[in-house]
């Protein structure tokens, strides 16, 4: 049951093969069981679950039912879940339970599906392994002695060993497709703006943008047609037209023109990585593509730029949690201060306060021009590197990560080693340009990640071309041993 | 040495939306703490705001009155600093590319000169939330009802030479923000608070001495006093050896001296940066004409007007201008009287001093602009004297009708027969032989015995200039 497709799960739900409640039983059953070795839900949401599969049953039967209608789902916990906790990952919220529904949240519970639960990650999404998470790390379920990635390493993990069919994620540097790469499932970053962050916990607002973690492109796009589209309460939201994503997935990629840029195969990417990605090429080409190396020159200026512009954003975003209103707040304050201080060097864990404090530090008076504005000159130059490539070549392609897992503790006390992880991935994001990473062969029995960046809204292109190299190969079908 | 006093002044004006400038939460004033904070306004993880169209407007509407420039494109940025009653930890302004640019209003002076003083910029921002201090027994209350009001904040030029002229500046803009509707420029509600930058230099310097900032004054004449205070106390300490630090001040009525807040060394660095969750405020032509078409007649263009149309002179016409309520009132008493001077004389007199007396205002005025014009046209076709009029307008104002009814009610109407009036005074004559004696030897100033004593029997009714006639004919030898 846990290796159907969203389509084969939806169809079954339909025909009365099994009903939501006995699906959802299953998925929990295999969390109950299971996750223990992964710790990849933070919060497990049995009882509403539950009640919503009965929900969703009695819709089936009545034959209103939406796509989704009784499909699990899991969420990162950085969505409002109105009534269930929304800790972020962090001490700083381990007592919020959120009076409102993220708009992600919302869409999908409206569409018919049921959540399971809240999945693991970094926390406030700060981090590449889901090793900052308050909650403890995330393993990755093809070796749990390696990491996830993260920071949706929850999402990651939970649909890699089939704890859930799909898991939402965000991705502010890499976040979803990253943690993908690793666990060797599929993961979309939609185009900034393309799905509402209202209700989605804020770490750098205009790099952040919600997507779908899934174990195939079809199941993703079945998702992301529910999730994306306009949203009033967010004014950064795309109001630009949705089209059918399932629709689009079989179309003929034959002449598609796929750029390989020749900075992202350089040094620092490991080599069985290299080797295996360019097999992907090679398929593609047999799939009637054509290869051509482009550039993009200023991508080794993207991990700089990002922890410039990253850590500015989220040292304002983060001064909400001042332990007055809700959240974390120190016993027994002797004054303001005091409470502010203790209040927040006890809720945040240590990656988040070196991040608020490079972004306190290049937001300073005398610092801004040299760190800030500079960082966002260069922003501008990356994604102009990415408009000239989409006048040649109709998507991009490389390496999600330049390397596989890594072994849980192998980086955490190096944090410029953990940022280069992300160095294929935060690109897109300064520029905001949607990018997935799909799987491809394993090295070593670990999961490798085929980076796939479209031209802006171009989601469709994205999800059709993973698509068809994922009908034309088997290698998102595996699964780790032990979750078969 | 003489010393020259330089101000500039920050207002931050309230406008005048029916929700906030981020969220859907209601504005209005006095509701229970709390009541009127939603999940934007308490910040809650994950919210974002949405910019109230109507506060743009609003803001556009006081950049055209001002004659400033309308930026076509302006940006919202964070001001970061950490208070509770600031629940973003962040307050959202305008830093760079503020909405209006510059601009200028005109300030007529004690001696009659006009004085332009320059409006450097005007921008959008938030309003924070009210820390309570009492009845919580050492603890501080949060309401955050205030919090995510939309503001628009007026900066000045230091273009300011004293605290008359800062007061006229601020009263200046304080009508215009309420004339042209952005604004109730309520100050006990603090609608409308004023922060003074003051400095002093020697006459003839043309740098600019260390300035302090005075901050939150919510009335004129404690700005005034404010500013004398720290005009003089800066020269003392110049004088004395000393040197002004800059520093932020408060004004404490109470004792009529500012205090230091904080100085310089302790001002926050407020790390402005555009806020990533609100897109560029763009302005087109379009927008520009809708938000401006129903601008009415600005104070300074209806005071000239008034002083032509109208004949009324610069103090009258300056007096009736005060709200575009009275000069609404007074132009309709004046229209329906046919008598200008005459309405100008009866609203800017009797009527204010009604109102000041009740601390009443206009609009729950118990004596209607078209009742008032009655009122003089029976003043002017003869039926009532002036000084019958006073007491006709008081009756009106404790609700006795209209003039008509007043005068019919209570007998006011003038006696004209002069045949009535000749028989009264033939009476008085021959009761006070001993006055009319004195009066033909040359005594003129007994003629005024007799006119008193002929509006008195006529309990005020008598037509003063007839009889004024009748007794000169009488009474000649």
């Amino acid at each position: 049951m846990q290796n159907k497709s969203i389509a084969q799960l939806a169809a079954d739900l339909r025909l009365r093969t099994y009903s939501s409640v006995e699906l959802t039983r299953h998925y929990l059953d295999r969390i109950e069981r299971l996750d223990p070795r992964l710790n990849s839900f933070i919060t497990v949401a049995s009882e509403s679950a539950l009640a919503a599969a009965e929900r969703a049953d009695r819709v089936l039967k009545s034959g209103d039912a939406g796509p989704l209608t009784g499909i699990p789902i899991a969420h990162k916990d950085i969505f409002c879940t109105q009534g269930l906790r929304t800790s972020c990952g962090s001490r700083m919220l381990d007592n919020f339970i959120a009076p409102y529904d993220a708009t992600v949240v919302e869409k999908l519970a409206a569409a018919g599906a049921v959540v399971l639960g809240k999945t693991n990650m970094d926390e406030f999404a700060m981090g590449s392994s889901n090793e900052t998470s308050f909650y403890g790390p995330v393993h990755n379920p093809w070796d749990q002695t390696r990491v996830p990635g993260g920071s949706s390493g929850g999402s990651a993990a939970a649909v890699a060993a089939r704890l859930c069919p799909v898991a939402t994620g965000t991705d502010t540097g890499g976040s979803i497709r990253q943690p993908a790469a690793l666990c060797g499932i599929t993961g979309i970053k939609p185009t900034y703006g393309r799905c509402s962050r209202w209700g989605m916990i804020a770490f750098a607002s205009s790099l952040d943008q919600a997507g779908v973690m899934a174990r195939s492109a079809a199941d993703a796009a079945f998702i992301l047609d529910e999730m994306a589209g306009f949203d009033p309460r967010d004014s950064t939201s795309a109001d630009v037209p949705v089209p059918d994503y399932v629709d689009a997935l079989d179309d003929d990629i034959k002449g598609l023109r796929i750029g390989l840029p020749k900075e992202y195969f350089g040094a620092g990417l490991d080599g069985r990585v290299a080797a295996v990605i360019q097999d992907a090429i090679k398929e593609y080409e047999r799939l009637g593509a054509e290869i051509h190396e482009i550039s993009l020159p200023n991508s080794p200026l993207s991990v700089p730029v990002y922890y410039v512009v990253a850590p500015a954003e989220c040292s304002s975003n983060l001064a909400r949690f001042d332990g007055v209103r809700y959240g974390h707040r120190c016993e027994n304050p002797r004054d303001l201060e005091d409470l502010y201080k203790r209040s927040r060097a006890e809720g945040f864990g240590a990656e988040v306060q070196r991040r608020i404090m490079i972004g306190t530090y290049v937001l300073s008076a005398g610092y801004y021009d040299a760190y800030y504005l500079k960082a966002q000159k260069i922003r501008h130059l990356i994604a102009e590197d990415f408009k000239r490539a989409f006048d040649k070549v109709d998507v991009i392609m490389g390496p999600t990560s330049p390397t596989t897992a890594f072994p849980i503790g192998d980086k955490m006390d190096d944090p410029v080693a953990m940022y280069l992880n992300d160095i294929y991935t935060i690109a897109t994001n300064l520029a905001g340009l949607p990018g997935m990473s799909i799987p491809v062969e394993p090295v070593d029995g670990l999961p490798v990640g085929l980076q796939i960046i479209g031209n802006y809204f171009e989601e469709a292109r994205l999800l059709n071309v993973a698509h068809r190299f994922q009908h034309a190969t088997h290698w998102h079908q595996a699964a780790p041993a032990g979750f078969e | 040495m003489p010393w020259e006093t330089v101000i500039g002044l920050e207002i931050h004006t309230q406008l005048a939306t029916q929700s906030k400038i981020f969220s859907g939460a209601p504005t209005a004033f006095g509701a229970a703490p709390n009541t009127q904070a939603c999940a934007i306004d308490l910040g809650l993880p994950g919210v974002l705001p949405v910019l109230n169209e109507r506060a743009v407007k609003l803001a556009v509407r006081f950049g055209k009155a001002i004659e400033a420039e309308i930026a076509p494109r302006s940006i919202f940025a964070r001001k970061n600093y950490f208070y509770p009653d600031l629940p973003k930890g962040y307050q959202i302004s305008q830093y760079e590319l503020p909405i209006v640019g510059r601009g200028q209003v005109e300030i007529v002076l004690d001696d009659g000169t006009v004085k332009t003083v320059g409006v450097t910029r005007a921008h959008l921002e938030e309003d924070a939330g009210k820390s309570l201090h009492e009845d919580f027994h050492g603890l501080t209350g949060i309401d955050l009802n205030r919090a995510g009001t939309p503001l628009l904040e007026i900066v000045s030029e230091p273009d300011m030479r004293s605290p008359q002229e800062a007061v006229a500046y601020a009263k200046k803009i304080h009508q215009l923000v309420r004339y042209i509707g952005i604004s109730d420029g309520n100050m006990q509600e603090g609608s409308f608070r004023m922060d003074a930058n003051v400095s002093v230099r020697p006459v003839g310097q043309k740098a600019l001495g260390t300035r302090a900032e005075i901050k939150n004054v919510n009335s004129f004449r404690f700005l005034e006093k404010a500013i004398q205070f720290e005009v003089e106390r800066q020269i003392d300490l110049i004088e004395g050896g000393g040197t002004v630090v800059q520093e932020t001040r408060l004004y404490d009525a109470a004792k009529d001296e500012t205090r230091s807040m904080r100085g310089k060394e302790e001002a926050n660095d407020y790390r402005y940066f555009p806020d990533p969750d609100l897109l560029p405020v763009e302005i087109d032509a379009a927008f520009l004409a809708e938000a401006t078409a129903d601008l009415p007649e600005l104070p300074d263009a209806k005071r000239a007007r008034f002083q032509v149309d109208h004949g009324l002179s610069e103090y009258d016409a300056n007096l009736l201008t005060a709200t575009r309520e009275l000069a609404d009132y007074f132009e309709t008493v004046a229209r329906d009287s046919g008598e200008p001077k005459l309405a100008a004389n009866w609203v800017g007199g009797e009527l204010m001093a009604a109102l000041n007396k009740t601390e009443g205002d206009l609009a729950g005025c118990p004596i209607s602009a078209t009742r008032l014009a009655g009122l003089i046209r029976r003043i002017q076709d003869g039926t009532i004297s002036g000084k019958i009029a006073k007491q006709v307008f008081e009756a009106m104002w404790n609700g006795g009708g209209d003039a008509d009814q007043v005068i019919e009610a209570q007998g006011l109407r003038q006696i004209t027969d002069s045949g009535a009036i000749e028989t009264l005074i033939d009476a008085i004559i021959a009761a006070n032989p001993d006055q009319v004696e004195q009066y033909r030897a040359g005594k003129d100033k007994v003629f005024g015995f007799f006119v008193g004593q002929a509006m008195k029997q006529s309990g005020g009714k008598a037509n003063p200039a007839q009889v004024n006639d009748i007794l000169k004919r009488k009474l000649a030898p």
